[in-house]
């Protein structure tokens, strides 16, 4: 039981507080209500390279990063086509540095020619060293399209291709900053070694009088039922063949969420899943395979992703993947086997947990799906879950017509 | 209450903090396994981790010992492989392995009430493991496949290339894997590793989290009956030969759009009088985001995503080492750019203001790593495989707040010197 308190200041700022005093250090989260997802179709990747440039100077403090080392602290940041997220630690002694700092930068940017200049290229150069540069690293790229027609998770976060980071102006991030960078579109999140009344004090004197701005109105194109099965064969210069194959499943906030989340770990994750024990063990004919999903806000996708033995036939492979699908359609799963993935997920979020950084980006995370303690209830939301309701949503998902599958295959070049 | 939003709020110099490292419990089991616990934490989990001295340092041929270790739980002759992950599996826990240099490891994490059912499991892997020749056969093609897609990333080769241009392939620092190696791997070779270095081997355990009661008991009836800790370890000598060429260029993918540079020196361990001095040097140089590297060649120019300079973490020989992956064009700039901050860490003086920076970010880093009853054990556990204690890591600290500019100015100009390092990219 993760305990909290919550306000929210006047002008729309919301605020949770998480005591823990068996730790020196105090955590600064603040989470912001904008992701890649809500990115113009021209100009994707613009959420994840003006992460970057919350880094490069607030109005008042030209370097954000030297006055918080000089107080002992650490900071990162991380954008997903949901939100965006940034977080310091440091002594708790010194929690009004963080204030001062995450405050100035949400206040304004300084939005200087230099730092969009320098970020752009440090982008592109993240892009090529983790899309470009690497085996399959374009493999979600091509995924992602072929899944999604409407909705804008068919573009990665690091952007659809590096041309939409190269061209992007200032003003561009000017109309960003003072859309979605206002304290009505954030969080922010207290933990560690404080207490709420000096984090009620600290949060009036710093972000108090910060202008509210407009609430960000999402209105994003939702995905449509799929219809009729998709397929693609792609070849590319890596030495094994691979295989993707994704299903449309349900949105964070359906009950439904549950259950394809426990399926996913079912079938992969883990040496005594069904895909791996059958697939790579018994009958070896993929090296490698799992099965997740990205837990995505907005209707997700389940994938299995593998790479196949050498010399073994892709449509070999798939016929045996869609073979094992099909068992479970038709035997369904047993109550061992549902426990089994029940108590790994109790104690990933038990070690999660510990961390004060994590309990206090999961408190941000569950405030912004609505409600803070809705932390706490997912535990039991997960063992609500029965073989039958586990049977019904394997039948919701693993439909034909519901797929998209991805033959990426090595183009032979290779030595 | 308008802000002063001009200068920074009052701070404490995190020089100033107390930083402690928490106390160990230490007891031995009746094989005189010593066991070092730290019984803290708020959530109901735990960790043990066994180590064994089963490192590659005692492989008669290449592969064996890393092998030996992620094949443990591949088949006792009570349970196969299925059974056995199944079984940590329906306890959520995780029984992780992984083989160093000296040392190899056996990890568990899970929640403290599951321990019992996991115990034995632990025992019957480190005592009857069988290694499989179909279990063999699957590591063998799917290491392969798996070292075949590595070769086709530009830092996986330079990460390779750099270790043998220091140490020497034949040395346990410099080797590393091929498919030949693989293909090499005897049955016979790792129950025979097995039997000598985990069934009859060395061992030490680390515990830490929400411990239960019976911790010393249940211990002693798991681990503390086995032959364990009673033969001595062979005496193995491995000399370090480096290469004699300093500068290398690879070309790995014609098509590669990035290169990855790694520059690195020779350096002393952890018990040499320049290690501590050198942890606050490699700071300013590029062991943190604010560092002078980080600062010219990404926030500046814009060259990388990242840069970073480190000193290997070996218990023997070291080394001192930057790395980057830098576009293509700018490989050759990137390189001038770190021989330029080498020469200005040796030749200027270096700011009060940024030393002092250094400082509180070294300090407070310690202090939010020491975070937590895993985090403290891991710091223990590095400082007991080195052979030190608790000194040291107060000495640091020490270092930390009192050493001067002009040590550090010294302290580049014996070891931060460009005709010393070798010299990488792979493209």
């Amino acid at each position: 039981m993760i305990k909290f308190d919550r306000f929210t200041l006047s002008n729309g700022l919301r605020v949770i507080v998480h005591r823990d005093h068996s730790t020196p250090m105090a955590v600064v989260n603040v989470l912001y209500d904008v992701g890649a997802r809500d990115e113009e179709p021209a100009r994707t990747g613009f959420a994840h390279l003006f992460e970057h440039l919350m880094f490069g100077g607030s109005v008042n403090i030209p370097v954000y990063d030297e006055p918080l080392q000089l107080a002992g602290g650490e900071n990162n940041a991380y954008t997903t086509n949901d939100l965006t997220n940034y977080y310091c630690q440091l002594p708790a002694e010194n929690l009004e540095t963080a204030f001062w700092l995450e405050s100035d930068r949400m206040l304004s940017l300084a939005f200087g020619e230099k730092s969009l200049d320098v970020q752009r290229k440090v982008v592109c150069e993240e892009f090529k060293e983790h899309y470009i540069n690497k085996p399959y690293g374009d493999v979600w790229k091509i995924m992602r399209e072929l899944a999604y027609q409407q909705h804008p998770y068919r573009w990665m976060t690091i952007g659809r291709e590096l041309s939409h980071i190269e061209e992007a102006q200032l003003e561009d991030v000017r109309r960003f900053f003072f859309k979605h960078y206002r304290p009505v579109n954030a969080i922010l999140t207290v933990a560690g070694n404080v207490y709420t009344d000096q984090v009620r004090e600290l949060a009036e004197k710093w972000f108090g009088g910060i202008e509210s701005g407009d609430r960000y109105e999402r209105n994003l194109p939702q995905e449509p039922g799929q219809t009729a099965a998709r397929r693609l064969e792609v070849k590319a210069n890596v030495p094994l063949d691979a295989f993707y194959k994704t299903w449309h499943m349900s949105a964070r906030m359906d009950p439904r969420y549950y259950a394809a989340d426990l399926i996913t770990d079912m079938l992969g994750g883990g040496g005594s899943s069904r895909l791996y024990q059958s697939l790579v063990k018994e009958q070896k004919l993929f090296s490698s395979i799992d099965c997740y999903h990205f837990g995505s806000l907005d209707a997700g996708l389940v994938t299995i992703d593998g790479k196949l033995v050498k010399g073994v036939d892709i449509h070999a492979a798939e016929a045996a993947v869609d073979a094992e699908i099909a068992k479970m359609l038709k035997d369904g799963v047993t109550e061992k086997e549902l426990q089994k993935v029940k108590n790994k997920t109790e104690s990933i979020m038990a070690f999660e947990d510990m961390s004060v950084m994590s309990r206090a980006s999961s408190l941000a995370f569950y405030e912004l799906l609505g409600d803070a303690a809705l932390m706490n209830d997912e535990l039991s939301k997960y063992r609500a879950v029965t073989p039958e309701e586990i049977l019904t949503e394997c039948h919701r998902i693993f439909r034909p017509e519901n797929s998209s599958t991805l033959h990426y295959l090595a183009d032979g070049k290779e030595a | 209450m308008t802000p002063d939003r001009q200068h920074p709020p009052r701070m404490k110099d995190a020089v100033d903090l107390t930083l402690e490292l928490k106390p160990y419990r230490s007891f031995t089991l009746d094989n005189s396994i010593p066991v070092y616990a730290v019984d803290a934490g708020a959530e109901e989990v735990m960790q043990l981790e066994i180590v064994f001295r089963a490192g590659n340092w005692y492989e008669s041929a290449n592969g064996i010992a890393n092998a030996v270790n992620s094949l443990l739980k591949n088949g006792t002759s009570k349970h196969n492989a299925f059974e056995i992950n199944e079984h940590f599996e329906y306890y959520g826990a995780y029984l992780n392995r992984n083989c160093y240099n000296e040392t190899s490891t056996v990890t568990l994490h899970c929640l403290t009430r599951h321990l019992p059912e996991l115990l034995p499991v632990m025992q019957e892997l480190i005592t009857d493991s069988v290694f499989p020749e179909h279990e063999l056969d699957i590591y063998r093609q799917n290491m392969k496949q798996r070292l075949e897609v590595n070769l086709l990333k530009c830092e996986f080769v330079a990460g390779r290339l750099i270790d043998e241009y220091l140490y020497g392939f034949d040395h346990p620092y410099g080797i590393y894997s091929n498919a030949e190696m693989y293909d090499g791997l005897i049955r016979e070779d790792l129950k025979a590793f097995h039997d000598r270095y985990y069934v009859n081997g060395q061992a030490m355990i680390f515990v830490a989290g929400i411990l239960p009661a019976d911790l010393e008991a249940s211990l002693n009836k798991t681990f503390g009956q086995l032959p364990l800790n009673r033969t001595p370890l062979p005496t193995i000598l491995h000399p370090v030969k480096p290469t004699l060429e300093k500068k290398h260029f690879v070309l790995n993918d014609p098509d590669g759009v990035q290169g990855a540079i790694r520059l690195a020196r020779p350096f002393p361990n952890r018990h040499h009088p320049d290690f501590k001095p050198a942890m606050v040097l490699n700071t300013l140089f590029g062991g943190y985001f604010g560092s002078r590297l980080m600062d010219n060649i990404r926030e500046d120019k814009g060259y990388t995503y990242g840069i970073y300079s480190h000193i290997q973490n070996h218990i023997g020989a070291s080394a001192w080492m930057v790395s980057t992956e830098a576009g293509r064009e700018v490989c050759e700039a990137t390189i001038r750019e770190i021989h330029h901050e080498m020469k200005r860490l040796r030749e200027d003086e270096i700011p009060d203001d940024e030393l002092m920076m250094v400082r509180n970010y070294l300090m407070g880093t310690i202090l939010g790593d020491l975070d937590g009853p895993f985090q403290i054990i891991g710091r223990w556990k590095n400082l007991i495989l080195n052979g030190l204690d608790s000194q040291f890591f107060y000495d640091t600290l020490k270092t930390i707040r009192e050493i001067t500019p002009q040590e550090l100015n010294a302290l580049a100009d014996k070891y931060l010197r460009e005709e010393d390092f070798y010299e990488l990219t792979v493209v």
